[in-house]
């Protein structure tokens, strides 16, 4: 059976480039980073070339970047360590309603510790205000945590406006941009942002390697604490082929960004045009343009997200019902209630996002088989019956 | 795959999907919030569930737990369906993953529903039919969450089977959603 893979957001499929960097140091290259000895230094060489390679993509300085093990860490020393380090000048922290679960667990923790920690609500579209982010700073608040991209529905933030808003108000400012990185041009040195995560999974390198960029003069509290590996800001010994495989992936990205773009951004519009006029009662979510290149997301009325998920499996198509984290949690995404939707349409979401070598046959296989899938889930539904007969 | 094969085989091609258009009960239960709505039709002859079908609107284990259940159910007297448990029809499907249990529970209990809807129409035709005086005696309901139908044990504040705050609502002493409007009598809360 033909294998179609459109879950961009769960992970992306390992580069051979970024395979082939990684391998010498699951064999011959293993020593410890730390060691003084040559097994140890020509690891280092390794690691520090990586953080070089990662700096590039984000124009960033070297040793403004700090290796994590996901962007979930990468989002939890951030909010925690900057909330932490930077208490004394007040406990109150915003956060947007649609951040990564990393970071509004990261905020639940610091609210048991007293913090007061705020949600900054979003539009239909996902889309953050960012003169709600001005309305919403107080006197206390020294954190704001605004993500670049949103991996559920797509859309992308205005974070150069609520940087700048943030530095003005002199708020420390945090943005994820997990979703983002590796796929879009971003230079930091562009706009005031204080913490930046991104992970390896999200551009064709492997999982478990992540980063998190720490402007030059930003205080921050490790959550690791031990030896004195990435700067003492994060203690362990040093996931070196991991390192390894996201420097090269930063590398692959920041020269095949342009080529991704003009490759997948066609079939997004193509889908997300074509997908809505195949099948009844779909509604896109997100931003219609300014969103992810590689994402299209929706959600189909009467029907709920895994099943349909389970039978495009059977088709052979990989896609998923928003955060990978949250796949097998049965509550409606927070993402989507906070776009205001309803619940019952809430649980009917799916997410189509694109990767380098998907075709266009591929979208046509997808609008074939799709339209039977939920013509046969809706005939077994109860909301679908209800609303026949409200029709009728 | 997170499900086995006969969860899967039930889910690709369920039996008894569909509507009654003259049922002798129907049994309704869920909600969007917990993410599954399961409404099951009988059909009773002499006593036995003639015909059974079901509409579901849920995940993959909710479509096949469905399909269990009114398999398991169709030609089985009234006393033999309601000893149906959802532990039974759980192990019948070999198995459901741990966080989708409480769908076995909802197919059971759309199920029992039903046939409690075709029992308390068989006592009012009863009852219609010995005397027209007969007077209903009131019994206190049996109280359950109003979002997911789980049985409440007498006044909880938390229902532990869909997580929502429960409080009593003033108008008809029945359980809703805390500051809600009340799913039974329609009541809004006042807004302070």
């Amino acid at each position: 059976m033909k294998k179609i893979y459109f879950d961009h957001i769960a992970a992306t499929p390992v580069a051979p480039e970024v395979r082939q960097a990684m391998e010498p140091f699951l064999g011959e290259k293993f020593g410890n980073p730390q060691s003084l000895h040559s097994f140890g230094q020509e690891v280092s060489l390794a690691i520090e070339k990586a953080r070089s390679q990662v700096a590039a993509l984000i124009k960033a300085e070297p040793e403004e970047i700090y290796f994590t093990s996901s962007g979930s860490e990468s989002n939890n020393l951030a909010i925690k360590g900057l909330a932490l380090a930077n208490q004394k000048k007040g406990r109150h922290i915003l956060l947007s309603a649609i951040e990564h679960q990393s970071v509004l667990y990261a905020g639940k923790f610091l609210e048991k510790l007293g913090f007061e920690v705020e949600n900054i609500p979003v539009d239909s579209w996902g889309w953050v205000d960012p003169e709600a982010v001005r309305r919403a700073i107080k006197a206390e608040t020294i954190l704001v945590a605004v993500m670049m991209a949103n991996s559920e529905v797509g859309t992308i933030q205005d974070v150069a406006e609520i940087a700048s808003i943030c530095a003005e108000k002199e708020v420390l400012f945090h943005t994820d941009a997990v979703a983002y990185a590796g796929s879009l041009p971003l230079d930091v040195s562009s706009f005031p942002v204080n913490t930046l995560s991104l992970a390896a999974h999200q551009f064709y390198g492997p999982k478990g390697a992540a980063a998190l960029y720490i402007k030059k003069g930003t205080r921050l509290l490790p959550l690791i604490d031990g030896g004195i590996q990435e700067g003492g800001r994060r203690a362990g010994t040093e996931n070196v082929a991991g390192i390894v495989g996201l420097g090269e992936a930063a590398r692959l990205a920041a020269q095949k960004m342009k080529d991704w773009q003009q490759e997948l951004g066609p079939l997004r519009d193509y889908l997300i045009e074509e997908l809505p006029r195949r099948v009844e009662h779909v509604v896109l979510t997100g931003h219609p343009r300014r969103r992810l290149p590689y994402h299209a997301s929706f959600c189909v009325r009467f029907i709920e997200g895994e099943a349909m998920l389970l039978n495009l499996d059977m088709k052979g198509i990989a896609a998923s019902s928003g955060s990978a984290c949250t796949s097998r949690a049965l509550k409606a995404s927070h993402v989507l209630l906070a776009l205001g939707l309803d619940h019952a349409l809430a649980q009917g979401s799916l997410v189509f996002s694109l990767i380098t070598g998907n075709k266009p046959q591929d979208i046509d296989y997808l609008l074939e088989v799709f339209p039977p899938i939920v013509e046969r889930l809706r005939e077994m539904s109860p909301l679908y019956a209800k609303f026949k007969e409200g029709e009728s | 795959m997170i499900y086995s094969e006969k969860v899967m085989e039930h889910f690709q091609n369920p039996r008894n999907v569909g509507k009654i258009e003259d049922p002798d009960g129907v049994g309704e239960v869920g909600n969007p919030v917990c993410g599954d709505m399961m409404t099951f039709y009988i059909k009773v002859k002499d006593n036995r569930l003639v015909d059974i079908k079901f509409q579901t609107f849920g995940c993959g284990a909710a479509i096949a737990v469905s399909s269990m259940v009114s398999e398991m159910a169709l030609g089985k007297t009234i006393e033999e369906a309601l000893k149906i448990t959802n532990k039974m029809v759980a192990e019948e499907l070999g198995g459901l993953p741990k966080n989708k249990l409480h769908c076995s529970n909802l197919g059971a209990d759309a199920l029992h529903k039903a046939i409690e809807d075709y029992l308390q129409k068989q006592k009012k035709k009863e009852a219609e039919a010995k005397s027209a005086k007969s007077h209903q005696s009131k019994e206190s309901p049996k109280l359950s969450c109003p979002y997911c139908e789980g049985p409440l044990e007498g006044w909880e504040e938390f229902c532990q089977a869909c997580q929502i705050e429960l409080e009593e609502c003033p108008e008809c002493g029945l359980p809703r959603k805390k500051g809600d409007k009340c799913p039974h009598c329609g009541a809004t809360p006042v807004r302070v």
